[in-house]
């Protein structure tokens, strides 16, 4: 996999402002919300691990708080998963097609990767 | 027609349809990118369910099934665990691998760095990964089938393990990426439709009252209130803090390792753009979180109508609950066909996990160690291709030898250490290279080295191998650290040797970065669909 193309392409791209642009609308929103399902989903471990009583606490019927606590994880994982797909379709994709075209129109890296 | 019968008859019929998919595949996978990456021309909805069909391996079907039916909540915690990781394959991982990388997790390492130690790093601890949880699937197999097909003898088990073996190597040799994916997918579905069929009788009978079935199933277990809520089986009040410390251990393992296990990182690379990738994690969290919520019905059901039938180990909990369900609302022969559905439904699932895992390892082997490291890129695609091939006949045939030796071996702890070191080894090396400038050579080198070595030597040193009465070694006592699970420590180890051997190198290269970085946002200069 040797790759033959000047690397200097990729640091314009990169200081580009556009590409910047990208770069901080996946950042913004990935690494956040990273650690807020990382910590939710801790938080329901820790309350596994901890708080038994509280956990135990039925709500209705044979249904109690832990149950309840991790069908939310269910939900929060698919809600998450969705909110990121239309982030993603919304604010990156645009601009990273606007950056392949115009680096492929300029043939400056295209193939020279492969 | 005795269940054994039907069983076997079912699981003929779904090898002999993989075998045909197999041999169509192997016609057309030519080059390597057909078998490595199957073309990389899967659908998101196809790579998504085969996501679901790598993933959701018997250990989860009858696994996680067992426990809810053995010990009540706490078999949800692994299923959580085990959902909620994907976000972290989605948000951080998926896209931007299948961007700049091209057939192995090495792939994405090497980019940045010097690539022989990286790639020999890399390629080490996906054998190492893979390995034990290979192991895990066949000594799971060996179990297994003296329950659902009535072998018994232990010569029964091995021939067995070496059905499951040669199926396995068929599979990966003849069909590659694509033969593997296509076996997925069947699996999948058959899986999915059979939990759900069961799910669907479950309810039916206890009136679509799930405070019902929660209700019977308390007071089936004997334990009362207890069953519903966690701390039975992991982190219980008598194992004192050491035993809630080992359960945050393996929460964390289990929600960090999936985005470091290879054999789930390969197949983002099936697909012909990042947007597949993230579609087919779309999918792939979809099927598998729904299938999740289906054993949570199949545990607690199989507590509160199968309770006193059920093994030690809790594997039987599903097949026994398929079997009940179908004689109650079907009669006699209701519960025979289930019971054969279910138990061929599990056979097909470790052959095609087995599959999966050989593939991530052969891949390995033939494009990091050989064509990267022995060869030093000198070699053609042909010879690769063929490497790969032995590979896979190769390690097949020592994961059939170390399973027969290995059938006393007890699973859930290949599986774990497997989700461990994918965690402390792989992980941090991935998201460092991703998103960290300053990352190179030798923080890689020492962020795989030093979490696969920490998660290994804690685990040796740990009750599960030696010191307590379920340990592998149970007469002797040579253990240190009371944690079963390692990920607590391993993990941040692994991060903090990336650290540690990144800053004390002076090697830093700003260009190579801006590359992978714009490269992997964008998509520019990505390997591009063969296409058929």
């Amino acid at each position: 996999m040797t790759v033959q193309h000047d690397p200097s392409v990729y640091e314009r791209i990169q200081a580009g402002e556009q590409f910047q642009e990208l770069r901080r609308r996946y950042r913004s929103w990935a690494f956040p919300m990273t650690i807020a399902f990382l910590v939710w989903y801790l938080l329901y471990v820790l309350l596994s691990g901890f708080a038994r009583d509280f956990m135990g606490t039925k709500l209705f019927g044979n249904i109690n708080v832990a149950l309840v606590f991790g069908v939310l994880q269910f939900v929060s994982t698919f809600l998450i998963a969705w909110a990121y797909s239309r982030h993603a379709a919304a604010k990156l994709d645009p601009l990273a097609d606007e950056l392949r075209t115009a680096a492929d129109s300029r043939d400056e890296v295209g193939e020279g990767a492969k | 027609m005795s269940h054994e019968t039907l069983s076997t008859i079912l699981f003929v019929v779904f090898v002999a349809l993989t075998l045909g998919i197999t041999f169509w595949a192997s016609r057309n996978t030519k080059s390597a990118a057909d078998f490595y990456a199957g073309g990389r021309s899967f659908s998101g909805l196809q790579n998504g369910l085969a996501i679901g069909g790598d993933y959701m391996s018997a250990a989860s079907f009858l696994g996680i099934a067992g426990i809810i039916a053995l010990s009540g909540y706490d078999g949800f915690l692994y299923s959580i665990g085990f959902l909620v990781a994907w976000l972290v394959a989605l948000l951080l991982v998926a896209e931007l691998m299948r961007n700049s990388g091209k057939y192995t997790m090495a792939d994405v390492l090497a980019f940045r760095m010097s690539p022989r130690p990286v790639r020999t790093a890399a390629g080490v601890s996906t054998i190492v990964v893979s390995i034990f949880y290979l192991l895990a699937q066949m000594v799971g197999a060996g179990a297994l089938v003296g329950l659902l097909l009535g072998i018994t003898s232990q010569a029964g088990k091995i021939w067995t393990i070496i059905a499951v073996g040669l199926l396995m190597i068929i599979y990966v040799v003849f069909g590659g990426m694509k033969g593997t994916t296509w076996v997925q997918i069947v699996k999948a579905v058959m899986l999915m439709v059979g939990a759900a069929l069961i799910t669907l009788l479950v309810l039916g009978k206890f009136g679509f009252n799930l405070s019902g079935l929660l209700g019977d199933a308390a007071t089936a277990s004997g334990k009362g209130e207890a069953f519903l809520t966690p701390g039975l089986k992991y982190g219980t009040e008598a194992q004192g803090i050491w035993g809630k410390i080992d359960l945050i251990s393996l929460g964390l393992a289990l929600v960090l390792g999936t985005a470091g296990l290879p054999h789930v990182l390969i197949r983002f690379y099936t697909v012909p753009t990042a947007r597949d990738a993230r579609k087919s994690v779309l999918w792939g969290i979809g099927i598998i979180g729904v299938f999740y919520l289906l054993t949570l019905v199949l545990g607690f059901g199989a507590a509160a109508l199968v309770h006193g039938k059920i093994d030690k180990s809790g594997n039987t909990a599903a097949p026994l609950l398929a079997q009940e369900i179908g004689a109650q609302v079907f009669g006699d022969v209701g519960g025979t066909v289930l019971l054969a559905v279910i138990a061929a439904v599990a056979f097909a699932t470790i052959l095609a996990v087995v599959a999966g895992l050989t593939l991530a390892s052969s891949s390995s082997f033939a494009h990091d160690l050989y064509a990267h490291v022995f060869k030093r890129g000198d070699v053609t695609e042909r010879q690769e291709l063929v490497v790969a091939r032995v590979a896979a006949f190769v390690i097949g045939a020592v994961a059939i030898a170390l399973s027969i030796f290995a059938q006393s071996l007890n699973v859930a702890f290949l599986v774990s250490l497997a989700f461990a070191v994918a965690a402390s080894g792989n992980l941090p090396a991935i998201l460092y290279s991703l998103f960290w400038k300053r990352f190179n050579t030798a923080g890689a080198v020492s962020a795989i080295y030093g979490g696969l070595i920490s998660a290994v030597v804690m685990v040796i040193f740990s009750p599960v191998v030696s010191g307590a009465k379920t340990a592998m070694f149970p007469d002797v006592d040579f253990h240190l650290i009371a944690l079963s699970n390692p990920g607590i420590f391993s993990i941040p180890i692994g991060f903090l040797c990336g650290y540690l051997g990144t800053i004390l190198s002076k090697e830093y290269n700003a260009s190579k970065y801006a590359e992978i970085e714009v490269r992997s946002l964008t998509g520019i200069g990505a390997e591009q669909a063969t296409g058929h």
